[in-house]
């Protein structure tokens, strides 16, 4: 088994307003050196080992995990980035 | 002349549906989402509600619920498609429209009574003339209808923006008219051929005069009058 995990976030230029609303209340606590703060989702899967493996979940994010329109992720397993 | 509507777990306003399109004097029968075969109807409502708890996004899911595949494959042949709310989420997920439904921009759950402006378009649900305003409530958390510029040019050349969100004359705020924050005031699109409607606020709940008001009929009446101009089942 591996572990895989997926970091979804909005794509550049998408209102992302929980972030936007962090992002004014971090500035209101005096945390002036904050530039932006995008809130996102985090998907953890443990997933059989194969040789399409990563292919699939990749299949999996397009399909379901992430909305393309409007998302973009990135899939991270066992210390090595993709 | 029968409507069908699709029952996914977490719908709750497949009830309103059926009484508004039965005190029209229509047919109207429930379809489990699990069910593959929708012969014998002749219009497919998406109801609202909270499809499978609104987990990974509004409709995500839902979209892949057995009966979505006939009902793809119903759109593809030409068969009107109504997605009202989660609805019209679940069709956006599905590719079905274009475009995506984003969070409310305040944050906040909104419940009320909007004024909507009817748009000139190709839209086969609706024939009110353009700069009607009719009144329906919204009742969402991810309302805010997005998509890239592209897609909205294309929207705006083909008329395939059915209603936006306005003021209680008829015009738009520059700031914005949609308390969501909507792309443009969008409240409702079409697909390009017209079949395929999707929107934000509830008509089935403006239809029974008992209850509400009628502002909602149209949005039901319309396709009818225009499946029995055409003739027949599907």
């Amino acid at each position: 088994m591996a572990r895989y995990e997926i970091f979804v976030t909005y794509k550049k230029g998408i209102f992302d307003p929980p972030g936007a609303t962090a992002e004014r209340a971090l500035a209101n606590l005096g945390y002036e050196e904050v530039g932006s703060v995008k809130i996102g989702k985090y998907v953890q899967l443990e997933v059989a080992d194969g040789p399409n493996a990563l292919t699939r979940v990749r299949e999996m994010c397009d399909k379901l995990l992430a909305n393309p329109v409007i998302e973009d992720y990135r899939i991270q397993s066992d210390e090595k980035d993709w | 002349m029968k409507f069908g509507v699709v029952i996914f777990p977490g719908s709750n306003c497949e009830q309103d549906v059926i009484h508004a399109t039965r005190s029209l004097g229509y047919d109207s029968e429930f379809i489990w989402h699990g069910d593959t075969d929708i012969s014998g109807f002749d219009a497919i409502v998406l109801p609202g509600g909270f499809s499978y708890g609104d987990y990974i996004r509004c409709g995500a899911v839902a979209r892949f619920s057995p009966v979505m595949a006939e009902v793809i494959r119903f759109a593809e042949k030409g068969g009107p498609v109504i997605g009202i709310c989660n609805g019209f989420q679940i069709l956006c997920e599905a590719h079905m429209l274009p475009g995506a439904l984003l969070r409310n921009s305040g944050l906040k759950f909104l419940c009320e009574t909007v004024p909507l402006r009817v748009e000139k378009s190709v839209c086969q649900w609706v024939d009110l003339p353009a700069d009607t305003v009719v009144r329906i409530p919204i009742n969402h958390n991810e309302g805010n209808y997005i998509c890239d510029a592209e897609t909205l040019a294309r929207l705006e050349a083909n008329g395939q923006i059915v209603l936006r969100y306005c003021e209680a004359d008829g015009t738009r705020n520059p700031a914005g008219s949609a308390p969501n924050g909507a792309l443009d005031d969008i409240a409702g699109i079409c697909n390009e051929r017209g079949n395929v409607f999707g929107l934000m606020p509830h008509p089935e709940r403006v239809c029974d005069p008992d209850a509400s008001g009628t502002d909602g009929r149209p949005f039901f009446t319309t396709i009818v009058e225009k499946l029995a101009l055409v003739g027949g089942s599907r």
